[in-house]
This record gives C-alpha cells, structure tokens and sequence, in this order.
C-alpha cells in the first residue's frame, strides 16, 4: 500500500475523536509452504475483526485455543502486518514503515513465557533494555527503571538475578520492561498462563495498579476467567473472530453461549446461572463471592 | 547435575580491581601474556610474579578459590611439562631407560609451567574480578574500531551476552530432559562410545527444538522493545575511565619496563651469570 493511500485511508478517522486502538476488517492468513515454497495450506487466524479500544480502559480477549488472540495482539504491536484490513495505533497504520518504533513504543508487549523475554542478566539491566534501544539519556533510564521496578513492587530485587527469581516476580520485571517505555498501552499475551495462583495474583495486581493509578490502557489476553472481573470490556474470540462483546457482567450473563464456546466460567457465576435455571430469582452475571452472597440472601428472603 | 559447573565463575568483593574499568582488566591481561612470553631470564619472571602476587592481594580473592577452579588445568599442565622434560635434546642429566631429562629439557620445563601457570591464573583473576557483562562491554567497546572493517561487533557483543544469560537455563532444561528420559528407561552411562553418542540423540533433539523457539520468542521480545541493532542505542551503564584506570595503566607500563630491565640489566649486574 501506498502512502498516499494510507494517509487517505486513516485521513477521516483521525478528525473523529479515535482511540488508542482502532482495528478495522482485520484479516490475518498464515500461509503454509513446502519445501519447494508452494503454498500447502492457509489458516485465517484472524478473520474479520474490527474493535476499538479508548484510553485509560482496561479490556480482556478471551478464548480457546487457537482462537486467534496472539495473533491479534502481534498486530497491535507491528509485529505482525494485516493480510487485509487496518490497525492504527495512537492513530497510526501499522503498515507505516516510518512508525514502526513509535507504534512499538506507544503498544507494549508482554508475552507468555518470562524466560524467554528477559534479555538482561540483572533486573535493572533488563528493565533498561527497552529505553537504551530507544536512545533514552543515561541518567534518565536509571529514573525510568527505578520507577518502572517500583510501580510493579520489584524495586528491592533491582541487583538480582533474573534466573533467581520466581515466575511471577519474571512476569512482573518484563511488566517493568516494557513501562520502561513510556507506552501508553500494554497487551499482555497470557501473562499468567506459567504461573502459579500466587504468581497469577501477584502479576493481576501489578497489572491493574497501572491501568488504575498511570491510566495506562490495558489489553489483557487470558484463559482465567476470574481476572476478565477487573476489565471494563471483554471480547471474546472464537475461530479468529469475535463471537462476545460486552462488560465482564454481559458477557458472563450469556453462560450458554460461553459454554458453547468452550470457555469456563467463574464458578460463583454457573452457580447462580443454575440457581436461575432452576427456578430462584437470582440476578444474571454475578461475578464476585461478594455479589453472590448478597444476591442469595435477596433470594432466600423472598422465597421465605 | 549439570548445574554444579559454574560460568565465568565471578567473586563477589569490594577492591580496586573490582572497580576498575573492564578495558583496562582486558588490556591488562592482554600485556600480561605477551609479557610472560617476552621476558627471558628468570628475574622477569621474578617482576611478573611480584605482580601477579599484588594484583591477587589487591583483589580481595582468596588465592584458595582462585587455584580450586584450577585442578583440571594442572593435569595439562603436567602432561606438557613432563613431555618437555623428556623430548628436549642437548646435554643429559638423568637416564632412565631409554628417555633422558637433559638439561635444557629442565629449563624448558620449568620455564613453560612457569608461563602456563601465571597465564591461567592472571586471566582467572580478570574472570573473578568482572562480571561477565562488564566484560562483554568492554570488549564490545575495546573491538569497536574493527566496526570499520565491517566486524559486527555489538552484534557479537549481544550474542555473548545472551548466550551467557541462556546457558543456565539450557542447563537446566537439559536436566530436565534428561530425567524425562531416565524415566523411559533411557540410558546414558553404559555401552561403547557409538551407543553413548546414539542415546544422546534423544536428548539433543528436544533440547534443539526448544532454544529454537526459545530464540524466535526472545527475537520478537527484543523486537517488541525496539532493539534495532547497536545504532542509535544509549547505555544504561556506560564506560567512563576514571583517574584510578589511568594510575593503572601507567602502573602497568611500569610493570612492563621493569620486568624487560630486570631479564636484561640483573644478570648483567650479577656479573654474567645466566641461568
Ligand atoms: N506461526 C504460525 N504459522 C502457522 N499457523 C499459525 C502460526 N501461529 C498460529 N497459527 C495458527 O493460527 C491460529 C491462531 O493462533 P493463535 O496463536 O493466534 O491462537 P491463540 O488464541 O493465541 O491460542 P492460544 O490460546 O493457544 O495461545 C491457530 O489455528 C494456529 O494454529
Ligand atoms: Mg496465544
């Protein structure tokens, strides 16, 4: 694509009021090719998606395997170019050359596994990976990783090793890595999906802290379901497309299209779904312990 | 198991040469070999080792430690030492049987454990002394100049620093692996050299496939983080010489001088007599 035509293209959306993200028609294809380079196969693992995500929110992407969330989420961070369709981030079109770096400084991106994306051999050093590539001062990097270790709560292991550390204390100096950056934007791939419930708690804490306190937008890709609760939105993929959207409360309201979509739901939340079913008048979409009890003691006093 | 070895195998303490810049340790031991080499006489060797002695004390590295990561080094060691004890010709000593230790086979001997010996333990006290990331910037820094003959040297840089960070975590992986497949009754120790090299296979395999994409997924995190090569890039712990790297490198001249004055003026002085 040409730059005229993208300039064209992002012209009418940029007057209008646009989000940190926008993501228009998105097709992504992976194209499978023999030895001989002739194409074999073709999986569209983004099919048709288009969302847009506003500063400050907190949003979860939930779905099964290979429902084509990582793929998505390569897209807002260039790593991956459409196939067919538009990604703008803070209103500029991944296919942009020329924006690669800020788009990848604006959109952070924290991956699964924390071994593999730790690159430092000391905490401090690794945190200070992302703005030494960006040819951020001396002086300022050491501001920056001091600040950025002490919003997710490592600053005390800033000398250690990354090999001594446990998964989630990992996960939270690659969050640390990547707000290092300045973005004004994290997507997390299964952040949590290596870790132990402990580690799990640990890194959802961190994560909300910064949307909460640094307004920092949050795009959270999880299989949990109890750490979807937090996220003003919730998208929900299914064979590359979004099958469910809506707040954690809607989307939880529809447990039979959930189920269907064979995803699990927060346990309180079936409960009070078979509580309805059979016949009590419990509420639709109770997320929390809190909510449930409230809910059955509406329920047991009006049965009385 | 595996994870008893220990890499670039550096001492923590507070000294000097713990402060000192990574160049100058480098650049010292750099000149140090080339001294042991280019002195003659045994009073060089008497300079070099007053020094050598000096710098260990300086350190703060308990000379134990030091020579306990040697032992495996001793055995070469005495394998050279004895071959130019016996295979030396010139005039002989001693005759066993049918191999004689000459005199020259002595001198030679002695001279080359001596070199050897001062060799391993001055570039040990640059290992204990620096850490290994310390030590990848200042080569990065040092081999700088080679950029103009187009030898990516932030690149190898990086590569080194990486491979340092990965190695332990390979090591455990292979660990892993390894107890993964005692446990299908694999086998590692027994049978001749071709079937121990066999039953490595399954062990190589998984562990290949796993760097592999240990690789691709730190290529796009390092991506995702805006590495793009060594341009355009500040550093977080930059070199700077302090006045204590320049007292060290006039320290180090001086060794050099008085290390070729003493092989060349002391026998002198001592009226001829060359060992
Ligand atoms: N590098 C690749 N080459 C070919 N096909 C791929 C590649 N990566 C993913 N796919 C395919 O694309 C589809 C979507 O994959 P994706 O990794 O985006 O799913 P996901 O929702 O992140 O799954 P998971 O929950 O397992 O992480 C899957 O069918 C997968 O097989
Ligand atoms: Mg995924």
């Amino acid at each position: 694509m040409s730059s005229t035509q993208q300039n064209f293209a992002g012209c009418g959306d940029r007057e209008g009021k646009m989000g940190i993200v926008k993501v228009r028609d998105l097709i992504y294809e992976y194209i499978r090719r023999d030895e001989e380079g002739n194409v074999e196969g073709i999986t569209t693992a983004v099919d048709d998606v288009s969302l847009d995500i506003r500063q400050g929110e907190f949003v979860a992407v939930l779905g099964h395997n290979g429902s084509g969330k990582s793929t998505l989420a390569k897209h807002l961070n260039a790593i991956l170019y459409p196939t067919e369709g538009t990604v703008w981030v803070d209103g500029k079109d991944t296919k942009d050359d020329a924006a690669v770096w800020d788009i990848r400084q604006t959109a952070g991106m924290v991956f699964q596994n924390p071994d593999n994306q730790i690159i430092g051999q000391v905490v401090e050093e690794d945190v200070g990976f992302g703005p030494e590539n960006m040819g951020v001062p001396t002086k300022e990097i050491w501001e920056r990783v001091e600040e950025s270790l002490k919003a997710v709560g490592m600053y005390q292991y800033r000398k250690y090793s990354p090999n001594k550390l446990s998964g989630g204390q990992k996960q939270r100096v690659s969050i640390a890595g990547v707000i290092a950056m300045h973005p004004k934007c994290i997507v997390l791939d299964e952040p949590t999906a290596m870790l132990d419930p402990q580690g799990r708690r640990e890194v959802i804490r961190a994560v909300r802290a910064l949307n909460d306190v640094e307004r920092i937008t949050v795009i959270l890709i999880t299989h949990y379901m109890e750490e979807v609760i937090y996220a003003d939105r919730v998208y929900v993929m299914d064979k590359g497309r979004i099958a469910l959207q809506g707040t954690p409360r809607e989307v939880f309201s529809e447990v039979e299209k959930l189920k269907e979509l064979r995803l699990d739901v927060p346990q309180v939340t079936l409960l009070a779904h078979e509580l309805r079913r059979e016949g009590f008048p419990m509420p639709k979409g109770v997320l929390t312990d809190q909510e449930f009890l409230e809910a059955l003691e509406h329920c047991v006093s009006a049965v009385m | 198991m595996l994870r008893d070895i220990t890499l670039g195998q550096y001492y923590q303490a507070e000294s000097v040469i713990h402060r000192l810049d990574p160049r100058v340790k480098l650049g010292t031991t750099v000149l140090f070999i080339i001294s042991l080499f280019a002195f003659d006489g045994f009073w060089g060797y008497g300079v070099a080792a007053l020094f050598l002695g000096i710098v260990i004390k300086l350190s703060k590295v308990p000379f134990k430690f030091m020579v306990k990561g040697m032992k495996s080094i001793v055995f070469l060691l005495s394998v050279t030492v004895i071959f130019n004890l016996f295979l030396t010709p010139g005039e002989p000593l001693v005759q066993i049987w049918k191999l004689s230790i000459t005199r020259e086979g002595v001198r030679l001997a002695v001279l080359l454990s001596i070199r050897l010996g001062f060799l391993i333990i001055g570039s040990s006290v640059m290992t204990l002394t620096t850490t290994p990331n310390q030590l990848t910037d200042g080569l990065e820094r040092m081999l700088r100049p080679l950029n103009k003959m187009r030898v990516p040297v932030h690149e190898i840089a990086m590569m080194m620093s990486i491979a340092l960070r990965f190695i332990p975590i390979l090591m455990e992986e292979t660990d892993k692996i390894m107890k993964a497949q005692l446990a299908r009754c694999a086998d590692f120790e027994s049978g001749n050299l071709v079937r121990r090299a066999k039953s490595l296979v399954p062990l190589l395999v998984p562990l290949f496939i796993s760097a592999f994409r240990r690789a691709n997924d730190l290529a796009m995190a390092m991506e995702a983080r805006c590495y793009r090569g060594g341009d355009h890039r500040t550093r977080m712990k930059p070199l700077h010489y302090e006045k204590r790297d320049y007292i060290a490198y006039l320290i180090v001249i001086g060794y050099l001088v008085a290390g070729v004055a003493a092989g060349k003026l002391i026998p002198v002085l001592l009226g001829g007599v060359v060992l």
